[in-house]
């Protein structure tokens, strides 16, 4: 433990600040032998997903993960759109959460399998949960594999999981400002389902300001308006995936 | 707080690394944290000391390099440096951005004994 500020005996720096950088051992003045690297931090993580996109490409599988904050409706809204896709697609859920297996069941209640994975502690979802839950799963082919992460819309932009397509919701029961307050996950979302619109009469909600928040920290994000209530825009989001599928360009 | 996991990656890496390269003590670890990369560079930090304990980093100094965020402006058609993803273009304004660089979370370089 070092006296200086209680750090244990690891130092810090950041860019060259002193911070937390004390010498402990006269014996550290030495320079031991330098060895470069260029390893992403996620090496491991990015290499089982793309382990989890190459088993699920060769089954022509559209996988899906879906994020958002906690409470934006994501499981309400599979519930509705598994009940609309299931009688055309194959299809499997994979439903993250720190604890319960609530959210699989209301899938299975459908007659969708589900899977349902429990992270303790953890606070997002990784390649190695999701091969493992495919393989208790199975991966339905020619289908979609839909993977809810756990509600936070922090740390699930940073795990590639092997998915084909990101998907954020956000409901207008939140502010309009997410996108400029949680950038980094609207800006690797590949679609926006804004949630929850037959409240919309209720609620000072300016949903052009959501779009144009969106769109500004994400130019290329394709935002679809939906209520997992009355059912609204879930046709558009099935033709959205539908042309998300593989092979969707050559039929 | 997924830095606590990012952390635990890093050990292993190490771990690995002290293997091939035969090595059984590492001095200061380097990171480059990209302003744009998914990881808040405090937290991290935080996290090192307790993942490190009882490994081959234990007491390493860690080193965080900060690259600057780069996008490319399609409509000034010039790269420009932002600090996060929701800046605009510091040239126009406008915010048709595509990140060129500073999203890398990379080990760039180890001292070891």
């Amino acid at each position: 433990m070092c006296t200086t500020c209680g750090c244990a005996a690891g130092a810090v720096t950041i860019d060259g600040d002193h911070h937390h950088h004390h010498h402990h051992d006269p014996s550290d003045t030495a320079p031991g032998r330098v060895i470069a690297l260029e390893i992403d931090l996620l090496v491991k993580n990015d290499a089982i997903a793309a382990r989890n996109r190459a088993r699920l490409e060769e089954a022509n599988c559209l996988a899906l993960n879906v994020m958002s904050s906690p409470g934006a409706g994501k499981t309400s809204l599979l519930v509705a759109l598994v009940r609309h896709l299931s009688d055309r697609v194959p299809l499997a859920v994979i439903e993250g959460d720190q604890a319960t297996a609530n959210d699989a069941e209301r899938i299975r209640a459908t007659g969708v399998v589900a899977v349902q994975v429990n992270t303790g502690k953890g606070c997002h979802l990784d390649a190695h949960m999701i091969e493992h839950a495919l393989e208790r799963l199975g991966i339905p082919p020619h289908g979609m594999v839909f993977v809810e992460n756990v509600g936070n819309l922090v740390c699930p932009a940073a795990f590639d999981l092997g998915e084909a397509r990101k998907i954020v919701v956000a409901s207008v029961t939140e502010g309009e400002d997410k996108p400029l307050k949680y950038p980094d996950m609207f800006a690797v979302a590949d679609l926006l389902l804004i949630n929850k619109v037959d409240l919309l009469p209720h609620l000072d909600f300016d949903i052009e300001a959501l779009r144009a928040n969106a769109r500004t920290v994400n130019p290329r994000i394709a935002c679809i308006e939906v209520s997992a209530k009355s059912g609204a825009g879930l046709a558009a989001v099935a033709d959205w995936l539908e042309a998300a599928r593989p092979g969707a360009d050559a039929a | 707080m997924h830095e606590m996991a990012l952390g635990r990656g890093l050990v292993q890496l190490l771990e690995e690394q002290a293997q091939a390269q035969g090595f059984a003590r590492v001095r200061k670890v380097t990171l480059a944290l990209g302003d744009l990369g998914h990881v808040d560079p405090e937290s991290l930090a935080f996290c090192f000391d307790v993942v490190t304990k009882g490994t081959v980093a234990e007491g390493a100094v860690l080193d965080i390099r900060r690259p600057a965020g780069q996008a490319h402006c399609w409509d000034c058609g010039i790269a420009v440096t932002i600090q996060s993803r929701a800046d605009a273009c510091p040239s126009c304004g406008g915010h048709r951005l595509s990140v060129i660089a500073g999203d890398e979370m990379t080990v760039r370089e180890l001292e070891v004994d």
